[in-house]
Parts: structure tokens; C-alpha cells; sequence
């Protein structure tokens, strides 16, 4: 390195860590074992005066590499803010004084605290540099809108007026998605007494008045090539030819399709065509326009009209959807209001098991029977069709009546939405068997019977280029993931956004909310992209993956298990790192083998300094060691959280924060185990159907890693309660405390590592 | 045909329209939304009179169940607590809902025979419009002497009499019982006026439900 590197410890004395620790003590150490150059005390070091002193010494000592023994690192942050030099933190206060009860007896186990998070942090700081950012940044400041529908083009529009050019494409010939074919939406102003207009023509108009929105109609992705800020997107036009456009960043509003009621015989659909789905109605509402709605089979007034709800919706047995699309009851109510304002006499029955009418729905729903509309609390059976005529069978859940009918001249049946979400890239080989299998018998049947083909095959959305695949990862039925407590939009795919019912059933109202969301995290993924910076929740970071090439082994785990897809490979098979896709999440690091892949100020060496760092009484000094590598986004702000409120917890715990579980590489385990650890904690998000995991997979591959942590106890013939895996949420303040109490008291039982002093 | 007869034939399909136009705040019925609180909230508990729970009688007249309905005994145990009405998140007047169905049965004459409630507002009825006053001594007695189907019973009257033989007498004592009631008893002044009062109120209301059917 150039530069000359200088290493300055700087101690705090305020907050009573003055009163209660020996400072003089702790900078001796910081001098002697931690061989720093410049050693500091002060009475208050994150006031305007000790801030002033550590910049003097910056500017004028050369100090180059930082360690503040102060309080948390989640703390004072905007005072500790030294952009160009290698920054830590050994956390004094909510690491030690206060977790520590204040007595005479507890004075020297806590001292020891101090001492060797001092230690700890001396060694951190030797190990680090300061990041210096991505210089491999993309500038682009266009928005790729995939999908003309009410989402996509609110969220079109709202970027527009944020100031951000934007290319929307649209694969059928017109805007306006879903919203277009409705006769009339669920009303969203007071007194939400009557079906409103949808808006859509007005939204497609201030579309296409927009300079800065370029649209495409009738055309498809063809390929999306590269990283936030400088995507490049093939779009396949009408003519067949392709244009390409440069992209900072996407939202993929691609919207739902109903659920086929082809698969719903048994409600009739297919056999009368009185019989119709949520579209089908608005269908012959538009044809009507305004005057009765008549119906299909010979063209006369509907006199009757039932609407079944949940068909094919809320299926526990596995063969129809089996969740709540959460706007058919509003959309049935709003149906029934197209019968009765035009007619009172008109029998309308709404047939529910519950009903649920969100946002202001309730005051709709009340509107609705003050009309006259009847709601029947039952589960349809089926529906008869005769002659021009439906009888729906019904089991009455209030009378307890199994034989309840109704006859109607037309059903009308509430199907929900099923994502228009791309290929599931992640189906398992028997999945994809299947899909093939049913792909071939529905090519069968339809050959056979002369009829349209019954199976539509799942293309693609985005055509990434992905090495992982190409479109952005699914959850649960198909719907996109996205980390729905913290960051609703976000995709696995850096850059990449989703919105609307692609992401999960939602009405307008929702959607537009979604767009508008999206559009923003849009935004600000390629602002932070050109200026080399992550994306959250480690938003802001300058630091990324590093990868000494020399010593992979092309063992691929880096590329499989980034959970972002943010590594592809290069002609020689190396791990390609794209920077601007990266979360700095770390999980490469963790799952590396030969320990090749580093962040700046971030590494195997800076975990690994801090355990060997720690002093390690021996056996005989009852005081036993257990190492906890806390997740910084929930554990570690949950120990910081137990600190203020005073919690007290054993003095025996050295916590080092972590990325994500998923960073942790198992050296550091099998380190802390041969340098005599007691045990070993590992705190982390939630993982699986019900993350929380703020990268998504993170815990998960890392404790599937850590998992084959047995196998080590085992060969170092230990037992395997010393190294614990724990899942934290940022709310476990006062379990957090009880469960490391325990924890200490079952490791003095079981007694010390016989590691120790090796 | 029977007043009964009438009126099935008028409304035909829609029992819904029918308790609409003829009972006494019908027109509410339409507005439940079948979450039972009112059920949940009867001290009454249900005991065996009550067939169909509030929420369930309002399905049942949107279902069309109309002799099912009007010959229940269950809106006849209504004890008019107003529990539901309070706690009813529609807003429904369900107590008084209750009586507008039990008072429209007892019109059609399909009212369940025999039935306490209905027997004893007869006889509160006739005892009150008589005279204009309550006569205390005369209900006493008429309700002693009679049997759940309403008829005379002389040994039952006299058993159930002295059963209540010290109340009567305490009551004596205390002035609140005067046994020359049994001649006639206080009356109002202006009997015909009242008699003619409610000639009125009832030609008034048969007009408005005339109007609204």
C-alpha cells in the first residue's frame, strides 16, 4: 500500500464508562497488546471537542485507521463519521457497563469485558481498510416499467414527475391492463356508496402526454443484460425487430391473470354460458353500457344473478388456489350495484363464506344492502345449468341448510388472481417434469378434440442473464419474493422492483400505492448504484466483494448461493462479481471454501483477529468464554436495545456483530473452538416459508452451513450443545438476556473447553 | 282467504319484501351482516323456546322462509333487555324487530297457540284498553286462572292463588293491593277518548302500510 498506515485508539469516558471502568487500564492495553500508535482519552469523545480532536489527528497525525472504544456502533454514527479511513467500534457502553450490574463483585468481569473488546476492536481495525467503492458504476437514470397496466403506469408517471425519464412496455397493443375492461371500479372517495369510474382513460392520457415516458405497445423483453444503473434491455417490437435501451433500474408491474374457471366444471363454467367469471360480467356490463345487462344464452334481461365467491379461491384441498385474493368480495359487491342501481327488482345474492372488504370496503358492503342486495353466508356445491336457467346448490351455514338453492338467470363466479410472475426459476427437477407432463397431455387432448389448447405455458418476463435465471425469484404460489416487513418491493434481484399483483393479490387502490413505492426504491437503487453504493438494508455501504482469483478453486458455492444473483461467471469458469447487484450481504464469503472472497472492511481476517484477540483464562479461573456472532439487523440492535433498558446478561459473552448468518464462514467456529471458546452463539433471522432474514436466504444457507458444525465438535471431541443456533427478532429484548444467561450457566455445568491455553 | 293467505299471495316470493313493508321496523332486516353478536349477547341464553337466534331469523326471512318464521315461538321470548340493540354493530333495532315480527304473526293469526308471552299480553291488552288503567287485581287473577293454552282452570287458579298468599297480603298491609278493585276499579277519565285515540293509531298505521306495500 502507498499510503503510510497509522493506527489511533481513541477511549471515551462519558456515560459513566469512566466511573465505571478503568481507562487508564484499557489504554494501556490498546497500546501494548492492540499496538496502536496514538492512544486517546476524553471525557466526552463524541462532543464537538473530542470529534474535533480524532479529525486534528487525521489531518495532521496521518491517522489513517480508527478504533473508538466509546458506545455501540449503532450509536453516535453521524460524530463518528470518518468516510475515508478504516473505522470501529469496541462497544464499552451498551456491550458492557450496561448489561453489567454496578457492584463491587461484578467490577473485574467487567473490566475483563472492556478489556477485550478493546482488544477485539485494535484487532478489527488492524485488519481492515477503508472501502474506496465501486468503481465499476453504471449512470444511467432511466426506469424500465414492464407492464402498461393501472400499476405500471402510476408507476411510470410518478417517476416521470420525480424527474426520471422512463420506457414502459407493454405486451398487448393497448394501456390500460385489467382496469380497461372494467365497466366501473370499487369507489375509493366518500361516501363509497356507488361504483365510480375506473380513471383509466385519464391515466393512459397523462401517460401518453408525458415527454419523458417512452412507451412500447405490443412489445416484449427480450433480453435484460447487466446491473443496476446500467442495464442494457433488448425489447422485441411488433415489427419483430428489437430496440435496445440503457436502464438504470427496474419495476416489474406485470400484473395477474384471472384463475382459469375452465377448472371449475363443477360451478357450471363451461357448461352454460350463463355462467360467468368477475371479467365475464364486466364484459357484458361494457356491452350493456349503462342499460340492462343481458344475458348470454339468448340475449334477454337478467332478471337474477348469484355470485358465488371464493371459487376456486381458499381450496384446502390443493387443487384450486389456495389463498384469499382479498378484492372479489369488493368486486362482487360492486357487480351486484350494476343489477340493482339499474333495477331494483333484480335479484341479486351474493353467496359468501366470509366476507372481507378492505380499506373502506365495510361502508360499500353496508351501501350495497341498504340496496337490496342479499348476502347469503353458504358454500356453493355446484351449479346446475337448465335450459336458460342456473341452479346453484348451495349449503347454508347460518340455517344449517345442506339443500339450499337458488335459481338465477346468471352466475357470476369470483375467481382471484393468479401472478403473471415469469418462470419459477427455482422449481425442482419433478416440478418441471410435471409442468412438462401436463404441457404434453393438455398438446394431446387438444389435438384430439380439435379444441384450443387448455395449458398456457409460463414465458418469461424479463429474459435476465442471468447465471441464476431468468426472472426474479418466487415465493409462495407463484407471487415474486420480496421481504414483506421491511422492504415489500424489493425483489432478489438488485435493481429489479415489483409492484402490483404480481407481488401478492391486491386491488387498484393497493397497486397504485405499490407503484408509487416501487417507483421511489426504483430511484433510489440507481442513484445509489452510480455512486458505488449498496442498496438496503446495508444501504449507503461502499465496501463490496472482493475475490482473490489466484486461489479459487471455481467451486461455484459463491454464485449458487448468492441470494441476490449477484455473481455470474467468466469465460474461464471465475466467479464474476457485479458490484452494483451486490447487497453486501456477505453470504459469498461465508460459503467460500479456500476463503478467497473479502470486503474491505469485512472479512474472514477481521472476524477472525477479533475471536483470537479475546484473552482466554485458563480452566482452572472459572470464567468461561462463549463467542456470539450476532446478526447486526435484528440480534445485534436487540442486545443494544437490552443494553438501555438495563438487562443485565453474563460477562462471560463476547459479541461480535455479523452481516448476516449468512456471512459467517465455519473457520470462525472451528477457530474459537480450538482456541479454547466454551461455546459458541449464533444469533439470526427467521428463516424459511416466514423469513425475516433481511437477505432473504441469508440465514438460511447460513445455518445449513453451520449445520455441518457437528461433524467438527465431533473430530475435536466436544460436546455438540457448545455451539448453539439461535433465531432473533429485533423484538427478543428481554428474552435475548434470559436465553444467554442460560446458555452461560449450562456451559459452567457442563464445564470448560479442555482447548484452553493451547 | 285468511289474512294469512292474503298476504302470501300478495308478496308471493319475496317474504324479504313482505317483512319489509308490514312489520314494524322490517326494513332492517336486509342490513345484518350474520357476525351473531346479538346472539352472543342474549341473557336469555336460548332456552328451548327460542328455536332461531335474532341472526338467524334474518337469514331465514332472506331465504324466503316465511311459515318457518311467523309460527316461531322464538321471537316471542325476546325479554326486551336491549343487550343486541346496544351491542348490534349494524345498528340494528333488533328488540324491536323481534316485536314486529311476533306483533305481524299475531295479526296473521299464525302465531304459535298458547304461547306465555303472547297469552299474557293479550290479557295485559284487554285489561289496559278496557278501562284505560291497569287494573292490577283483575290481571292477577286472569293470569292465575288460566292455563298455557289460555283456558280457565279454577283448581289451578286457587292453587297458584295461595301459593301467593302472603305477597297479597303483605301487599295489603302495605297499601298496594285494593281487593274492591275486583268491583270495576279506578278508571280514566275520558274512556271514550281513549278508545277512540286508538281507533286511530290503528287506522293511521294500517294507511302507512298500505302506502308502503
Amino acid at each position: 500500500m502507498a499510503e503510510e498506515k497509522k493506527f489511533a485508539a481513541y477511549i471515551c469516558k462519558g456515560c459513566g464508562l469512566g466511573e465505571r471502568l478503568d481507562a487508564d487500564k484499557l489504554a494501556g492495553i490498546a497500546q501494548k497488546e492492540g499496538k496502536m500508535q496514538v492512544v486517546k482519552q476524553h471525557d466526552f469523545l463524541c462532543n464537538a471537542d473530542g470529534v474535533a480532536m480524532i479529525k486534528n489527528d487525521i489531518a495532521n497525525e496521518g491517522v489513517t485507521h480508527i478504533m473508538i472504544g466509546a458506545c455501540s456502533r449503532r450509536a453516535k454514527t453521524e460524530a463518528f463519521y470518518f468516510p475515508n479511513n478504516a473505522v470501529t467500534r469496541a462497544n464499552l457502553r451498551e456491550g458492557v457497563i450496561w448489561i453489567r450490574p454496578d457492584t463491587e463483585e461484578a467490577r473485574e468481569t467487567t473490566q475483563d469485558m472492556a478489556e477485550d473488546y478493546i482488544r477485539m476492536g485494535c484487532a478489527e481495525v488492524k485488519a481492515m481498510t477503508a472501502p474506496g467503492g465501486n468503481v465499476n458504476t453504471g449512470s444511467n437514470r432511466t426506469l424500465l416499467v414492464v407492464g402498461g397496466g393501472v400499476t405500471g403506469m402510476t408507476a411510470a408517471l410518478e417517476a416521470s414527475k420525480t424527474g426520471y425519464p422512463v420506457v414502459l412496455v407493454e405486451k398487448t397493443g393497448a394501456l390500460g391492463g385489467w382496469a380497461a375492461k372494467l365497466w366501473k371500479r370499487i369507489p375509493v372517495h366518500e361516501p363509497f356508496k356507488a361504483p365510480a369510474d375506473t380513471g383509466v382513460s385519464d391515466l393512459v392520457a397523462q401517460v401518453e402526454a408525458d415527454p419523458s415516458i417512452k412507451v412500447y405497445l405490443n412489445s416484449t423483453i427480450a433480453k435484460t443484460d447487466g446491473a443496476p444503473g446500467r442495464f442494457v434491455v433488448e425489447i422485441a417490437t411488433e415489427s419483430g425487430g428489437i430496440n435496445t435501451e440503457d436502464i438504470g433500474s427496474i419495476i416489474q408491474a406485470t400484473g395477474f391473470e384471472l384463475y382459469d374457471a375452465n377448472k371449475l366444471p363443477h360451478l357450471g363454467y363451461g357448461k352454460s354460458p350463463n355462467v360467468v367469471d368477475q371479467a365475464g360480467l364486466e364484459a357484458l356490463a361494457k356491452a350493456a353500457n349503462g342499460g340492462p345487462i343481458l344475458r348470454p344464452s339468448d340475449g334477454k334481461p337478467v332478471t337474477s344473478v348469484a355470485f358465488v365467491q371464493c371459487a376456486g379461491q381458499r381450496d384446502p384441498s390443493g387443487e384450486h388456489l389456495p389463498y384469499c385474493s382479498g378484492y372479489c368480495c369488493n368486486a362482487s359487491i360492486k357487480q351486484a350495484m350494476y343489477f340493482k342501481d339499474g333495477n331494483p327488482a333484480i335479484d341479486t345474492t351474493v353467496i359468501y363464506t366470509d366476507l372481507r372488504t378492505p380499506g373502506n370496503g365495510e361502508d360499500f358492503y353496508r351501501s350495497a344492502q341498504e340496496k337490496g342486495v342479499i348476502f347469503t353466508k353458504g358454500k356453493v356445491g355446484s351449479v346446475a345449468a337448465n335450459g336458460n336457467n342456473c341452479t346453484v346448490n348451495f349449503h347454508d351455514l347460518i340455517l344449517d341448510d345442506q339443500n339450499a338453492q337458488i335459481e338465477a338467470d346468471l352466475v357470476v363466479l369470483a375467481t382471484g388472481q393468479v401472478p403473471n410472475s415469469g418462470v419459477n426459476i427455482d422449481m425442482t427437477a419433478e416440478e418441471k417434469a410435471d409442468d412438462d407432463a401436463a404441457e404434453a397431455a393438455a398438446t394431446e387432448a387438444s389435438a384430439a378434440s380439435g379444441q384450443p389448447m387448455q395449458f398456457s405455458k409460463k414465458v418469461s418476463v424479463l429474459n435476465l442473464s442471468y447465471r441464476q435465471g431468468t426472472d426474479v425469484p418466487q415465493f409462495k404460489w407463484g407471487f415474486t419474493d420480496s421481504h414483506f416487513i421491511c422492504f415489500p418491493y424489493e425483489t432478489r434481484r438488485t435493481g429489479i422492483y415489483t409492484a402490483g399483483p404480481v407481488r401478492r393479490p391486491m386491488d387498484m387502490v393497493q397497486a397504485r400505492e405499490d407503484a408509487t413505492g416501487a417507483a421511489l426504491k426504483a430511484i433510489q437503487a440507481l442513484e445509489n448504484a452510480q455512486l458505488g453504493r449498496a442498496a438496503h438494508p446495508r444501504s449507503g455501504d461502499l465496501s463490496f466483494p472482493k475475490v482473490r482469483l489466484e486461489g479459487c478453486t471455481q467451486c461455484k458455492r459463491c454464485t449458487v448461493e448468492c441470494p441476490f444473483g449477484a455473481i455470474d461467471e467468466d469465460e474461464r469458469r471465475f466467479p464474476l462479481f457485479n458490484e452494483s447487484r451486490c447487497r453486501r450481504c456477505g453470504t459469498c464469503m461465508g460459503a467460500c471454501p479456500v476463503r478467497v472472497i473479502s470486503f474491505e472492511n469485512y472479512s474472514v481476517d477481521t472476524v477472525g483477529s477479533q475471536i483470537k484477540a479475546v484473552d482466554i483464562p485458563d480452566e482452572f479461573s472459572e470464567k468461561p468464554r462463549i463467542l456470539i456472532l450476532a446478526c447486526e439487523n435484528d440480534a445485534y440492535p436487540a442486545l443494544d436495545m437490552a443494553a438501555m433498558k438495563r438487562n443485565e446478561y453474563s460477562a462471560f459473552v463476547r459479541v461480535i456483530p455479523v452481516r448476516c448468518l449468512g456471512s459467517v464462514n465455519t473457520i470462525w467456529i472451528t477457530d474459537a473452538l480450538n482456541a479454547g471458546y466454551d461455546g459458541v452463539m449464533l444469533m439470526g433471522c427467521k428463516h424459511g416459508e416466514e423469513y425475516q432474514c433481511h437477505f432473504v436466504k441469508g440465514s438460511e444457507l447460513g445455518r445449513y452451513r453451520l449445520s455441518k458444525v457437528g461433524d467438527t465438535l465431533k473430530n475435536m471431541n466436544l460436546e455438540t450443545e457448545r455451539v448453539k443456533d439461535l433465531e432473533v427478532a429485533i423484538t427478543d429484548i428481554d428474552n435475548l438476556p434470559r436465553i444467554i444467561n442460560e446458555y452461560a450457566q449450562q456451559i459452567v455445568d457442563m464445564g470448560m473447553s479442555p482447548f484452553k491455553g493451547f | 282467504m285468511s289474512a294469512n293467505q292474503q298476504m302470501a299471495a300478495k308478496y308471493k316470493n319475496s317474504f324479504l319484501k313482505e317483512v319489509e313493508d308490514q312489520v314494524e321496523m322490517g326494513e332492517w332486516v336486509k342490513m345484518c351482516m350474520q357476525c351473531g353478536v346479538c346472539s352472543g349477547s342474549c341473557p336469555t341464553n336460548f332456552h328451548p323456546g327460542w328455536e332461531h337466534p335474532p341472526q338467524e331469523i334474518f337469514m331465514m326471512i332472506r331465504a324466503g322462509k316465511r311459515e318457518e318464521v311467523l309460527t316461531s315461538p322464538s321471537m316471542w321470548m325476546c325479554t326486551s333487555c336491549y343487550n343486541c340493540i346496544v351491542r348490534c354493530p349494524r345498528k340494528l333495532p333488533i328488540t324491536h324487530i323481534m316485536h314486529g315480527l311476533a306483533n305481524y304473526a299475531h295479526r296473521l293469526g299464525v302465531a304459535p297457540k298458547g304461547q306465555p308471552t303472547r297469552a299474557f299480553s293479550k290479557l295485559f291488552w284487554n285489561n289496559a284498553i278496557a278501562t284505560g288503567r291497569v287494573n292490577e287485581l283483575k290481571l292477577s287473577i286472569g293470569l292465575y286462572f288460566k292455563d298455557a293454552e289460555g283456558k280457565i282452570n279454577i283448581g289451578q287458579g286457587i292453587k297458584q292463588g295461595l301459593a301467593m298468599q302472603k305477597v297479597a297480603l303483605g301487599l295489603l298491609k302495605a297499601k298496594r293491593l285494593n281487593p274492591f278493585e275486583i268491583f270495576g276499579g279506578h278508571k280514566c277519565k275520558d274512556q271514550k277518548g281513549i278508545h277512540a285515540m286508538l281507533k286511530k293509531a290503528r287506522e293511521l298505521e294500517e294507511k302507512r302500510k298500505a302506502i308502503k306495500a
